[in-house]
């Protein structure tokens, strides 16, 4: 078996018995990088030569007896993630060129534990979109079928996690971004709670709902990796002064008695039948863990897709205020100040970029404010208060994590309103602030992943992480790779 | 509500994006299907209740304004496209 198709768990292992060296490890993921990324397109930036420099220092940590858990794991890194130095692009041509000064807190803290970076992966640009369509360089391929979409916006990150490009990646999830893809891919993708990993050096999308998680290949790592970057940041305010667990603690800790969330309203149609099907089985499944499923009601579950490209929207328009063609990336040429904006902002930003800063600013226009961005978020206060009456019933809540399995590359890119709706089941967790990850539970009979969605209460990913746990080591699911 | 080729150019100008003739009624047309798709909002009836920023309790978090170092000059500059060497260079503004 190649180095590059194991787990963190399994790296670490290799590299603290000294049976293998982090070099040998970047070895065979660059090595399947060469033999898989003309199909796959995962990275926007393969940054070897910096990997290997990384691999250098991290081999005299361990042989100093001075490894941590993170130390020479190859880890893949979603291009809206500032890494000081390294080329950052969100996927836009706005953002072509910027190489940043200074290091994302995430990134920031794997750096102080000495781990691999691989490279930059793809994404829908600034995070826009469910299936790396919108990326400004080239889509992303799904490594079960090359004629389908990786999900999305992180579907570099989950489609190189997928295809053994890596040994684990991060992405970030607005609505989705993680969950979806890791879906469609059939990878581990974990959404913390809002406000349990800083967002420092994250590219800003809609700054009320943006989350940096992982991509794994396993339950157990996402519990690592999540370890490894939770935590409070006096560089982002929006992080919370809450301890951070050891979270592979409660692993393999027994489901019994637990009460599993079942919302209707997310079981009403509009799924595709094999993943109702799957998602069915693994509701069994985790009861015969002995797990008791109860049917609760998330009453606003079908405003939650208006809610959210209503304050994301908007929340983008002010973000997205900052390129300007001045301070950072590309610039247009025009006659005047405002001219030469118009102009940067034209032809720097892809179209789906342009449509949300548009209804963004519409939402946000004087005499809308009221009817739109108001009204969405009260929205907002009903949706999260949905889920606080339903965990006053139960421990967790399961849910499909995508209404169907990956959409072949074309199929929605020309209607936005369609792709907007392949995030139906992700949204909800994003508005509420709450933790979700979605496991692999299954394939459809054309072979393609199959995602199941458990979401959990504030800051209480341990009871996601336990039950996606208990769920993965009864089933072979996560076991199976893609034949590329 | 239809956002027509008048509210797009509106819009468009507030955004700071040049919008192509062709490109008016594209745009047009999309958001009009997704405003018309977000207005089921309308249906809602929200009287009363409170609207969220933001999910978690946290305000005005607050540090000592102590002053500390800054990225050097350099660096900043380094990715803008146009500087005089410490300053950014853009566009007369006045006439």
């Amino acid at each position: 078996m190649k180095l590059n198709e194991l787990t963190i768990a399994e790296v670490r292992r290799l590299l603290d018995n000294r049976e293998v060296r982090p070099r040998e490890v970047l070895d065979d993921v660059y090595g399947r990088i060469d033999e898989v990324e003309d199909r796959i397109k995962a990275y926007i930036t393969v940054t070897r030569e910096n990997g290997y420099a990384m691999a250098a220092d991290a081999e005299q940590a361990i042989l100093g007896n001075r490894a941590s858990l993170l130390t020479g794991i190859p880890v893949a890194v979603k291009d809206n993630l500032c890494t000081k130095g390294v080329l950052t692009t969100c996927a836009s041509k706005i953002l072509h060129n910027f190489i940043p000064p200074y290091e994302s807190t995430a990134t920031g803290k794997l750096k102080e534990q000495r781990y691999l970076l691989v490279g930059k992966t793809n994404l829908d640009e600034f995070a826009m979109g469910s299936s790396t369509e919108n990326s400004r360089f080239h889509t992303t391929r799904n490594p079960w079928d090359v004629e389908r979409v990786p999900g999305g916006s992180s579907g570099g990150s989950a489609a190189a996690v997928a295809a053994g490009e890596c040994i684990a990646a991060l992405g970030s999830d607005t609505g989705g971004s993680i969950r979806q893809p890791a879906s469609l891919c059939g990878v581990v993708g974990l959404k913390p709670t809002y406000g349990r990993v800083s967002r420092y050096g994250l590219v800003a999308y809609a700054s009320s709902l943006d989350q940096i998680g992982p991509l794994t290949k396993t339950v157990e790592d996402s519990a690592i990796l999540l370890s490894a970057i939770a935590g409070h940041d006096p560089f982002d305010s929006t992080s919370a002064p809450v301890e951070v667990p050891d979270f592979a603690r409660v692993l393999g800790q027994e489901i019994k008695g637990m009460r599993i969330g079942v919302p209707k309203e997310y079981f009403t149609g509009g799924m595709d039948r094999e993943v109702a099907d799957a998602v069915y089985a693994a509701i069994r499944k985790l009861e015969s863990l002995g797990a008791m499923p109860v049917e609760v009601s998330l009453p606003h579950t079908g405003y939650a897709v208006a809610t959210y490209y209503i304050l994301a929207t908007s929340e983008a328009s002010s973000n997205l205020a900052r390129y300007d063609g001045v301070k950072y990336g590309f610039r247009a040429e025009g006659k005047d100040l405002m001219e030469m904006y118009r102009n940067t902002r034209a032809q720097g930003f892809g179209a789906e970029v342009k449509r949300r800063i548009m209804l963004g600013t519409y939402a946000l226009s004087s005499g809308y404010y009221e009817a739109y961005y108001k009204k969405g978020q009260q929205a907002r206060t009903l949706i999260r208060q949905d889920f606080e009456k339903a965990f006053e019933q139960v421990d967790v809540i399961v849910t499909p994590t995508s209404p169907g399995a990956a959409f072949r590359i074309g199929e929605k890119a020309t209607d936005p309103l369609q792709m907007y709706l392949s995030d139906i089941f992700t949204i909800s967790a994003n508005l509420a602030g709450v933790p979700a990850i979605s496991v692999p539970c299954g394939f459809t009979a054309g072979g393609l992943p199959v995602g199941l969605q458990i979401i959990g209460k504030h800051f209480d990913e341990e009871a996601i992480l336990k039950v996606a746990y208990a769920y993965e080591q009864s089933t072979e699911w996560h076991a199976r790779r893609p034949s590329l | 509500m239809k956002i027509n080729r008048e509210d797009v150019r509106h819009i468009a100008t507030l955004s700071r994006l040049q919008v192509s003739e062709e490109d008016l009624d594209t745009f047009s047309s999309q958001l009009s299907t997704i405003v018309e798709y977000i207005e089921q909002l309308n249906r809602l009836d929200a009287g009363g209740v409170e609207p969220t920023s933001h999910v978690l309790p946290l305000q005005n978090v607050m540090r000592d304004d102590l002053p500390s170092p800054s990225l050097p000059r350099e660096e900043v500059l380094r990715n803008t496209p146009d500087s005089t060497g410490k300053f950014y260079r853009v566009p007369k503004i006045i006439e």
